[in-house]
């Protein structure tokens, strides 16, 4: 499904990834762990378009998406969610999940203008769309809410619906459990599950190693822009390596 | 639904307002000035779109009022073309003009886009300045012809109040139909986050560009109709102080409000009348008016009613409930 070859990336003389290679196969939910500056985020910052990488190639099946932009890469099915919560803070929830649906309609500037009936049905279309998904996550009471009043943990439910609604082939979670409480946790884990059994692949980054290892089928270990391991939750934790990068050696 | 047959009333309800308001006024002067308020709310409404709802400052939106004012003028005055002709040339080449530089100056953030849009609008300010020989330099550009459609000529306060009310109102609808889009939602989510935006398939380079287009396009639409109605103009009005003016009647009346640019553009436009005593000390008011408005009510008046309004609603339905 996604497949990274030999990606390097310098930060000036800083080496935030090294040579990694990895792939994710479809329908999967591929957890990302490492130590702090391990270059997660930089991974995820470089498949999604937002970082050039120095060298190496991103395959999204077997198109070569090095170097595409974020917005191509929504179009193409790609979309992710980030650590501190990227909403549309003046933006009710609907319309944050509305903005999802955006590579879904195609009425230009003008027929927004003027309401030309394309529009005004396209229109319809978003709305009950985005209500789908509001429902899909359980937000739907909080539908006419402005997303900056949302308490935190709906706001990182409210970030996955939004993402959901781009009807995405991936998803790239940038630590979803991160400031929630174990019951908020409990229920994004549910919720992850769920979208995986609806087809979408899944990869996420996170530090809560419970939820990794409940719900991901594979992890790849990072380790100062290296990859230090990789495989099913139960070979990981019985990697020495793993356990001395984590610990600490000696 | 509910909340679009509201937009629709609110809507109905302003128009009507303001088709028969010349009923009750006496003389030239209030119609007068409610003929600016009429080209200043369209120019507040073009910035609206760029400044409230996309999040980008232009602080040379003047220079395409100015555009359309001299375009329209010469095209009509020096080529004898037919005003309404000229207005859409005005149109073309001002959003011509906009869409090119669109994309080099839209690329920067903050304060570097205050910057070059700000020297834009010096440039332009220079242009009109000192081409003499087309323009009529500093003294100015006199003899526009007033437009007319059929032998029904508007040349008088009563008819140009009409012809500007109403293509106000035609930009205004089509502003706000546009705010409640997709296009819409598009820009504010750019102003909220450009890079969830961008996540979520937004191409935020080109939606800011076409923005920067249409906003320029109603400013030189405005500068056209004002011109024709004036029937003279100088640089003195397509200045840096009237961008900044601009700007102030965005933020004073509302940011990503449309009824707040008009507000904003009311309050702008009468407030020198009464500022007049001050002489040259006004621009202190406007800028304490900023100041307080940005740190007390960053909604802008539209913002602050809003507020007042939700209040007093609550406290109603608060008493409903206690006595049911």
């Amino acid at each position: 499904m996604l497949r990274i070859e030999n990606v390097t990336k310098y930060f000036g003389g800083l080496t935030a990834l090294e040579d990694l290679s990895f792939s994710v196969e479809a329908g999967s939910i591929t957890g990302v762990i490492g130590p702090n500056g391990a270059g997660k985020t930089t991974l995820f910052n470089i498949v999604t378009g937002l970082y050039t990488q120095t060298s190496g190639e991103v395959y999204l099946d077997e198109k070569r998406i090095s170097f595409f932009t974020p917005e191509v890469l929504a179009g193409f099915g790609l979309v992710r969610t980030f650590q501190n919560v990227e909403l549309f803070g003046q933006m009710t929830v609907l319309e944050n999940v509305m903005v999802g649906l955006h590579t879904k309609s195609n009425s230009g500037i003008i027929s927004c203008m003027f309401r030309l009936p394309h529009q005004i049905k396209e229109e319809k279309a978003i709305k009950e769309k985005a209500m789908h998904w509001l429902e899909f996550t359980g937000l739907t009471d909080l539908a006419e809410i402005t997303a900056d009043n949302l308490p935190f943990g709906k706001g990182r439910i409210l970030e996955i619906s939004r993402a959901l609604a781009v009807e995405p082939r991936i998803i790239l979670m940038d630590e979803p459990a991160a400031g929630l409480n174990s019951r908020e946790t409990i229920q994004i884990a549910a919720l992850i599950k769920r979208i995986r059994e609806s087809g979408i692949t899944i990869v996420l980054v996170e530090h809560d190693m419970e939820l990794v290892m409940d719900i991901c089928d594979s992890i790849i270990v990072l380790n100062l822009g290296k990859k230090l391991a990789c495989g099913t939750p139960r070979q990981i934790q019985e990697n020495p390596a793993v356990v001395a990068a984590y610990l600490g050696e000696g | 639904m509910t909340k679009e047959k509201r937009e629709i009333i609110i809507f109905l309800v302003f128009t009507l307002a303001v088709l028969i308001t010349p009923f009750f006024l006496q003389g030239s002067y209030f119609l007068n000035v409610l003929v600016f308020i009429g080209i200043n709310t369209m120019l507040a409404v073009a910035l609206n779109l760029l400044l409230g709802y996309a999040g980008q400052i232009s602080l040379g939106h003047a220079a395409f009022f100015g555009l359309g004012a001299y375009i329209s003028g010469i095209f009509t005055t020096t080529l004898g073309l037919d005003p309404w002709f000229a207005l859409v040339i005005a149109a073309i080449a001002s959003s011509g003009l906009a869409f090119i530089i669109g994309f080099p100056i839209l690329k920067l953030k903050g304060h570097y886009l205050a910057m070059a849009t700000l020297g834009f609008g010096i440039i332009m300010y220079i242009v009109f300045n000192e081409t003499v020989g087309v323009t009529g330099g500093p003294s100015g550009f006199s003899g526009i012809p007033n437009i007319h459609i059929g032998s029904l000529v508007f040349d008088n306060d009563q008819s140009n109040y009409y012809l500007i009310w109403i293509i106000t109102l035609i930009v205004m609808l089509l502003s706000i139909n546009l705010s409640q889009s997709r296009i819409g939602r598009a820009l504010r989510a750019i102003h909220n986050s450009e890079v969830a935006a961008r996540v979520m398939g937004v191409n935020a380079r080109i939606l800011k560009v076409q923005i920067f287009t249409v906003s320029a396009l109603i400013s030189a639409v405005a500068g056209s109709l004002y011109a024709h109605t004036m029937t003279f103009i100088s640089p003195a009005s397509f200045g840096f102080n009237f961008s900044i003016e601009l700007v102030t009647m965005v933020i004073i009346g509302g940011l990503g409000s449309i009824y707040g640019s008009f507000l904003g553009a009311a309050i702008l436009t009468v407030l020198p009348e009464f500022l007049r005593v001050l002489q040259d000390f006004d621009i202190i008011v406007y800028g304490l008016m900023l100041i307080i408005m940005t740190m007390y009510m960053p909604g802008g008046l539209i913002g602050g009613l809003q507020r007042i309004a939700e209040f007093a609603g609550s406290k109603i339905s608060k008493k409903g409930g206690s006595n049911a």
